[in-house]
């Protein structure tokens, strides 16, 4: 089965560059990535802590600050070319049309502020509305992600809320204008696993109820493979491998990804055993690597990964698999020979 | 067991009280029992201040000075005069009150336009970083180094005091004057304490989330940054009440300031100078005594309220 982007794109980044200048240098935290998010679509980000996955969101919603500096690529959506926008036309889109989740629901909603307030002061700031008006569609938010008695809860501060129904509250914001994309940055990492199931269901029913298209950028391949039509992998900055849900877990054709998915845990594994890692560990991102940034961790590594840089091509047999890897074709066989 | 167990959904929605910040940090302060008592003396004497000419028979500075009045000259104090009377035979009781009327008018003026001037140049500062920080926060440091007494002695020496010819001032023999004096001296400390609030709250997350939902870079400051520094800008302002009726006084005893006839602790102090150590002591003791008993009063309301307001208290 192959998924293809529908064919309006309505976010298109290309070959993006972001550098953080620090006192040891310079980060280059994203080296041109591209990606394209198709309209109702779910594209998954994932990578390990560091590869940029959250960089690249941040650039998209145009929320890189110093000493964070996005120095190439573009960055399209629906058809507006964000770099060139003034503050004024980007903050019109930020919780408008584009909107973010963030990863800590501790500590993304204001502690001074009852959580119905806060969201009715994200929909206030597009769109012109009475404040008691705004107060009622909140509720109605919140009764949307599950919130029981939510015209009551509405009234509390974060802290009366727990970190799932924080979290809750914060989807409630994002889609309260109605965005044709959500962006949501590791949505599930800092609750607790029994409450992670119930906030992606509200995830997604919050994605069906306002028919936008999500950028998931996570950590966690259960999370991916529960929610997302595409994916995209990323390393030190860079995509490794770019396709289908069902492609890249059944077919994984970068040696980053199979690493990644062979350290999941598995119910058949036997008692007492070590869990499968990645040996080694990501490189720091002063400096630019020769050659494939995984080189060094990498069981197949050649001659040739250490000395040029490997580029994004079709791999596998679906026209919108690709991997940059120089032995993308090679990897079926080589796995088989070489238990992981 | 399982009996125990609420549905999920109702879990910490089982009628959790809508506690409201300022009902939340009202019963922290309650836990604070010398604050309680500090604030019930403040209002206490606040209270006698304002309502003086009811409270007292005498005048604070009666005219003519009758032959009686001033046959009750140096009185030691009486239940008809609790505080004596002074070498003109005027009650002390009522001079003290119009003199802690005067302090507390100053007191709380001074807190409104420092901490005013403190939370505007400080949250610019924290807030925007960069250039505008360096900038305003040198200036802060030009004025911390001044030395404070001598410039604020030629301040209130100066009689028509004006901004470069621009605007003028009300002299610092008037209550206005005075305010405008102490506060120019006394924001810095403000400004400080909000500029280092904002640059560890602006990196919090729940700013980044408002940058997300499009808020701008006023709106951040005002709606979000502000109501989380609100603690330690509400105790600045407390302590400089006392810090400022302490200024006045002092200007005022060094003979600036508010001038006799018009009343103010200060002078009321430097009025009765030489009798310490004499039967006329108490013409010092008492107005000292209410002089230190407001300056105490806010300074453990002051404590009071950085306990009550500090968000990583215990509920």
């Amino acid at each position: 089965m192959t998924h293809t982007p529908p064919a309006p794109a309505l976010l298109e980044v290309e070959g993006l560059e972001v550098e953080f200048k620090t006192e040891d240098g310079i980060v280059h935290a994203v080296n041109g990535v591209s990606l394209v998010v198709g309209m109702r679509e779910t594209l998954a980000v994932v990578g390990e802590s560091g590869s940029g996955k959250s960089v690249t969101a941040l650039s998209i919603m145009g929320l890189v600050t110093k000493p964070g500096r996005i120095t190439n690529g573009a960055v399209s959506f629906a058809g507006r070319d964000l770099r060139t926008l003034t503050d004024k036309e980007y903050r019109g889109l930020r919780g408008g049309d584009l909107a973010m989740i963030f990863q800590d629901p501790l500590s993304s909603l204001n502690p001074a502020f009852r959580v119905g307030d806060q969201i009715a002061e994200a929909i206030r700031a597009h769109s012109d509305t009475s404040k008691a008006a705004a107060r009622e569609r909140a509720a109605e938010l919140l009764a949307l992600v599950g919130i029981p008695q939510a015209s009551t809860r509405a009234r509390d501060y974060p802290h009366q809320f727990s970190g799932g129904m924080r979290q809750r509250a914060m989807i409630a914001m994002a889609i309260a204008n109605v965005p044709k994309l959500l962006i949501a940055d590791e949505p599930t990492t800092a609750l607790d696993v029994t409450i992670q199931a119930q906030v992606l269901e509200v995830l997604q029913a919050a994605q069906r109820e306002t028919d936008a298209a999500m950028l998931l950028i996570t950590h966690d391949l259960g999370i991916v493979a529960g929610l997302a039509d595409r994916v995209v992998v990323m390393y030190a900055g860079r995509i490794v491998e770019e396709a289908t849900l069902d492609d890249l877990f059944y077919d994984p054709r970068h040696p980053y990804t199979i690493g990644l998915l062979g350290s999941l845990p598995r119910l058949d594994d036997k008692r007492g055993e070590p869990l499968r890692t990645i040996p080694g560990s990501p490189p720091g991102l002063y400096s630019l690597s020769v050659g494939c940034a995984l080189a060094p961790r990498c069981a197949f590594a050649i001659d040739r990964c250490r000395s040029e840089q490997p580029e994004l091509r079709v791999a596998g047999a679906a026209a919108d698999h690709r991997s940059a890897c120089f032995r993308a074709e090679e990897l079926p066989g080589l796995r088989s020979e070489q238990p992981a | 067991m399982s009996q125990d167990l609420a549905p999920l959904a109702e879990v910490g929605a089982s009628g959790a009280p809508v506690r409201s910040y300022l009902r939340l940090v009202a019963r922290r302060f309650r836990g604070h029992k010398v604050a309680v008592a500090a604030l019930v003396v403040l209002v206490l004497l606040a209270g006698l201040a304002v309502f003086v000419n009811v409270m007292s028979p005498y005048e604070a500075n009666p005219i003519p000075l009758t032959p009686e009045i001033l046959g009750e000259a140096r009185e030691q104090p009486t239940w008809d005069h609790i505080f004596g009377t002074d070498k003109l035979g005027r009650d002390m009781f009522t001079r003290s009150l119009v003199g802690l009327q005067k302090s507390l008018q100053i007191g709380f003026g001074v807190a409104i336009v420092s901490v005013l001037i403190g939370v505007v140049i400080g949250s610019l500062a924290g807030y925007y970083r960069g250039w505008i920080d360096a900038l305003l926060m040198r200036f802060t440091d030009l004025i911390l180094v001044l030395p404070a007494l001598a410039v604020l002695i030629i301040l209130a020496s100066t009689p028509e005091p004006s901004f470069f010819g621009l605007f003028d001032f009300p002299p610092a023999t008037t209550v206005t004057g005075m305010v405008i004096v102490i506060s120019v001296l006394g924001w810095m400390p403000m400004a400080r304490i909000v500029r280092g609030e904002f640059l560890s709250l602006r990196e919090k997350e729940f700013v980044d989330a408002a940058r997300a939902a499009g808020a701008s870079g006023p709106r951040i400051i005002v709606r979000h940054l502000l109501p989380n520094a609100v603690g330690p800008i509400v105790v600045f302002g407390t302590l400089e009440v006392g810090l400022a009726i302490l200024t006045e006084a002092t200007l005022s005893f060094l003979g600036l300031g508010i001038q006799l006839p018009k009343i103010s602790l200060g002078n009321l102090i430097a009025d009765a100078e030489g009798t310490v150590g004499t039967d006329l002591a108490y013409l010092v003791i008492f107005p000292g005594l209410i002089l230190f008993l407001i300056v105490l009063c806010v300074n453990f309301i002051g404590d009071g309220l950085r306990d009550a307001l500090d968000p990583r208290a215990v509920r």
